[in-house]
């Protein structure tokens, strides 16, 4: 599944887009435009996710119409999400919306089922999910760090599958990657490690776990560099996918020598001690 | 009343959405703008035949930094 493979067949496909990048970026929480897109370079990224908002609300006109013309500039593949819609029948409007807002049929499906920890609702999720893909969506679901749920998703023909590795913009890192593993192989579709990224570490563990990409907003928007977190995040899921593919060495309690024994000098009982 | 983003209006019934778009200041070719009329969304080709109705609720939309 992860062979070795040399840089230019090296790619990460979804739903027959091919992309270079493995880091999913989301453009939420940047201090401005200018570090947006300067972050977006930096990170390599060639999928940003974007939300629909209220006209009129969250700055003037002119500023977030300029958010669709930087996302342009930077050539990069918008990826509306369904941020904050908490039934099915509120995420399906507002992904049949952000279709029409963007000219894109993609969409990163969220239901939120609570509050404080923004954790996936799965029945709504599910209803959602059937709902978009009967209607021609790609559907790309933030679910939760269930093998179940996502082969569901999965089989339900989403063309990914985003488990969160703590809850979105906690920076809690993957919480469980023993379930990030069971998803990487309970489904045939791209896993993208979406929600908890905290630091480069983290996107790297989710890479070596086996995951295909990883989804960063607050990490990189939130850090005290956005641009230069975006260039480690880049560089930490370039190191774990590498890392992957090599086959880390197993988990030993006791020591295992890298130098061999054989050969090892006998300088005898006679010889001068330690002062 | 015909509510506008979930807020009173002086919209009238029989107002086009392009109508209404230019109210809010937009372009009627706007990109990156949906509108959603009674939860139904109104295709952008739709824009200037598509009129609103009595008690309305139109929902006008764009792209905001997210996810």
């Amino acid at each position: 599944m992860h062979d070795t493979v040399s840089a230019a067949e090296d790619v990460l496909t979804i739903a027959g887009r091919s992309m270079r990048s493995r880091l999913l970026l989301g453009t939420g929480g940047f201090p401005s435009l200018e570090v947006m897109a300067e972050a977006i370079a930096a990170s390599g990224s060639e999928l940003v996710t974007v939300a629909l908002r209220r006209v009129g609300v969250g700055g003037d006109l002119k500023h977030r119409g300029s958010l669709v013309d930087v996302l342009a500039d930077a050539g990069v593949q918008l990826l509306p999400n369904t941020a904050g819609c908490h039934t099915a029948r509120d995420a399906v409007i507002t992904a049949r919306l952000a279709r029409e807002a963007f000219a894109t049929d993609w969409v990163k499906l969220e239901v939120i089922g609570d509050e404080d920890t923004l954790l996936p609702d799965a029945p709504e999720l599910l209803r959602a999910a059937e709902e978009l893909l009967d209607d021609g969506f790609v559907v790309l679901p933030y679910t939760t760090d269930d093998p179940v749920l996502a082969r569901r998703l999965a089989d339900l023909g989403c063309a990914a599958v985003m488990p969160l590795g703590s809850p979105i913009g906690s920076g809690m890192g993957i919480r469980n990657p023993y379930n990030i593993a069971l998803i990487r192989e309970a489904v045939d579709v791209p896993v993208v490690l979406d929600a908890g990224i905290g630091t480069a570490s983290d996107a790297a563990l989710a890479m070596e776990l086996g995951c295909d990409a990883v989804m960063a907003a607050s990490a990189i928007s939130r850090a005290q560099d956005p641009v230069a977190m975006a260039r480690a995040m880049r560089a930490a899921v370039h190191a774990g996918h590498l890392a992957r593919g090599a086959g880390r060495i197993p988990r030993r309690l006791y020591a295992t020598a890298s130098t061999p024994d054989e050969g090892l000098a006998d300088f005898g009982d006679g010889a001068p001690g330690l002062s | 009343m015909i509510l506008l983003n979930g807020e009173r209006s002086d919209v009238r019934a029989g107002e086009s959405v392009a109508a209404v778009l230019v109210r809010l200041g937009l372009a009627v070719d706007a990109r990156g703008v949906a509108v959603a009329v009674d939860g139904e969304v109104v295709p952008r080709a739709s824009w200037e035949s598509f009129t609103v109705g009595e008690d309305a609720r139109v929902e006008v939309l764009t792209a905001m930094q997210g996810g």
